[in-house]
């Protein structure tokens, strides 16, 4: 038996990557084609009724016909999970920047915002729904449950300049304005990304959790509450579908804001350069 | 930032850098460095030479401000119309430290950059800068897309970009390969030949120090003190015929002696 082996060279690594990579696309989508028609045949052949489990052409049946309510409740969901989004983003890189320019400012209030952080939003949504106006305590919510990974990441960023370099800009005099503009945040940059690509998912989770809160409260119609009031109304396939609009969008929002931190950062950063350079 | 304090010039007899009993003290209480007494000459090119841990480069970033002597004074000369020590000061480090996130030329412009130098005047002076270390072509390349050496020319051009009177290396080409370290080193010469400029270099090489520098100041560690001090007395221009002469292998010979008794008290090292 032999030892040694010759490395692959570089004409045989390429078709072989590209297959791999194939592999890994369609892997899951085999595997969710496999799911769908389990799922149905389960359905068909012990004859269950929908008001239990629908099938999924029936899930699918009822996202077309139901499409005009649905697609109302989805803009809702998403204007709020996008406000809730925004404030979040605002918020988090606000109160890093303000913590890193006073110490005094980040000891007193930092505790308080993990507190805000560890305690369950769906315990605090019902108090909100009470002190706020329904659609601005879902809003709040969403950013309640998003700001503290924004928060966390721009802090650790602005904490991880090169120290180096934060020499060279004290030797030529720099401003702290200067500091935070040039040096400061275009470290931070790809810290801030990856907390708003968690903060964009969690948005859609506080948002939800506060329409479902909300429940009969009148928070407007998002998906979240047609999910409630189909239950009480057993409609099961509109849940499922509801679910399924709720799940297309949290992977839209994932897939956008990596796309957004990939074409930023695509020329320097390490994390969106290839394994070949 | 602890601003050293300006040598006036009239009455410093052409001294660019004049350290008295300088001292450094850590917070934690190891003492680092002296008393240091140093004197630079205007134009001269001067190699601090010590182990690791001798307070080589604490001196460096004493001269530069970057960090306040615990007691001693440090002198640098501010050139007539300038404000800033860091105008008359240039700084290369160990590792090429450049920002990652933007162009080469980019990098070399930040010092005129954070001294709201007018556009015009700094695309001048960052052109002129890349052109002296010969990375004209390389001015809207990323950081990444450069090789080791490449990077310290960055480095070296952003240095130069003010044009200081005084350059400051603290170990410069340590990291590279001894080719590019050759061809670096030659480089430097001849800007420093050109230029006129004062450098003071830190290196842990003796065939480095040799090799640039008109005066050799040997130092030894805990606290860093200057043990000897050797005038290298070889005819300019240097080159490779210089780095091949009976001359250079003697003087090498020399500083490694004077620098034998620093290592002999070193355990490991």
């Amino acid at each position: 038996m032999s030892f040694l082996q010759t490395p692959p060279s570089a004409e045989q690594a390429t078709p072989d990557s590209r297959g791999l990579r194939l592999v890994r696309i369609l892997l899951p989508i085999a595997v969710l084609a496999a799911g769908i028609a389990a799922w149905e045949l389960v359905v068909r052949l012990n004859n269950i009724p929908p008001y239990v489990l629908p099938g999924p052409s029936a899930v699918f049946e009822t996202l077309i016909t139901d499409w005009p309510v649905l697609s109302l409740s989805l803009l809702t969901t998403l204007e709020t999970t996008l406000e809730g989004f925004a404030a979040a983003a605002a918020g988090g890189i606000a109160l890093a920047l303000l913590f890193n320019q006073s110490k005094w400012l980040e000891y007193s209030l930092f505790p308080y915002a993990v507190i805000l952080q560890v305690t369950p939003v769906i315990a605090i949504a019902p108090l909100l729904l009470i002190y706020l106006p329904p659609q601005t305590a879902v809003i709040a919510c969403a950013w309640i449950v998003a700001f503290f990974p924004v928060l966390s990441n721009t802090t650790l960023g602005l904490n991880s300049v090169d120290r180096n370099l934060a020499g060279l800009f004290r030797l030529y005099g720099a401003s702290r304005l200067q500091t935070l503009a040039y040096l400061k945040l275009p470290s931070a940059l790809p810290y801030i990304l990856g907390g708003l690509r968690i903060a964009g998912g969690l948005s859609l989770i506080g948002a939800v959790v506060a329409e479902i809160a909300a429940g009969s409260a009148g928070a407007g119609s998002g998906l979240a509450y047609r999910i409630a009031e189909s239950g009480y109304r057993l409609n099961i396939p509109r849940m499922f579908a509801a679910l399924l609009l709720l799940s297309a969008a949290g992977i839209v929002i994932y897939g956008l804001l990596a796309l957004t931190s990939h074409l930023v950062l695509r020329r320097w950063h390490e994390s969106a350069l290839g394994k070949e350079n | 930032m602890a601003e050293p304090a300006a040598l006036s010039e009239p009455d410093t007899a052409g001294l660019a850098v004049s350290l008295r009993g300088v001292t450094k003290v850590y917070d934690t209480g190891v003492a680092a460095l002296g008393p240091l007494d140093l004197d630079v000459r205007r134009g001269e090119f001067v190699s601090l030479l010590g182990p690791s841990g001798c307070g080589k480069s604490t001196a460096l970033r004493l001269i530069a401000g970057l960090n306040a002597p615990s007691a001693g004074t440090v002198g640098v000369l501010h050139p007539a119309g300038r404000a800033k020590a860091a105008h008359s000061i240039g700084f290369v480090f160990q590792e090429p430290t450049l920002m990652p996130w933007t162009s080469v030329r980019e990098n070399v412009r930040l010092p005129l950059k954070l001294a709201h130098a007018p556009a015009e005047e700094a695309d001048a002076r960052v052109n002129e800068a890349l052109t002296q270390v010969g990375l004209a072509e390389f001015a809207d390349a990323y950081p990444r897309e450069l090789s080791g050496g490449m990077k310290m020319r960055v480095s070296l051009a952003r240095a130069l970009v003010t044009d200081p009177q005084i350059l400051l290396m603290d170990e410069p080409f340590a990291a590279l390969d001894e080719i590019t370290r050759f061809r670096l080193n030659n480089d430097l010469l001849a800007l420093w030949r050109n230029l006129r400029k004062t450098v003071i270099f830190v290196t842990h090489s003796v065939f480095e120090s040799v090799y640039l520098s008109q005066r050799v100041i040997v130092m030894t560690s805990r606290p860093g003190r200057i043990t000897a001090e050797i005038r290298i007395d070889a005819p300019e221009p240097r080159g490779e015929d210089f780095r091949t002469s009976p001359t250079y292998a003697g003087y090498c010979r020399e500083v490694s002696n004077a620098l034998a008794p620093s290592y002999s008290g070193q355990q490991g090292a």
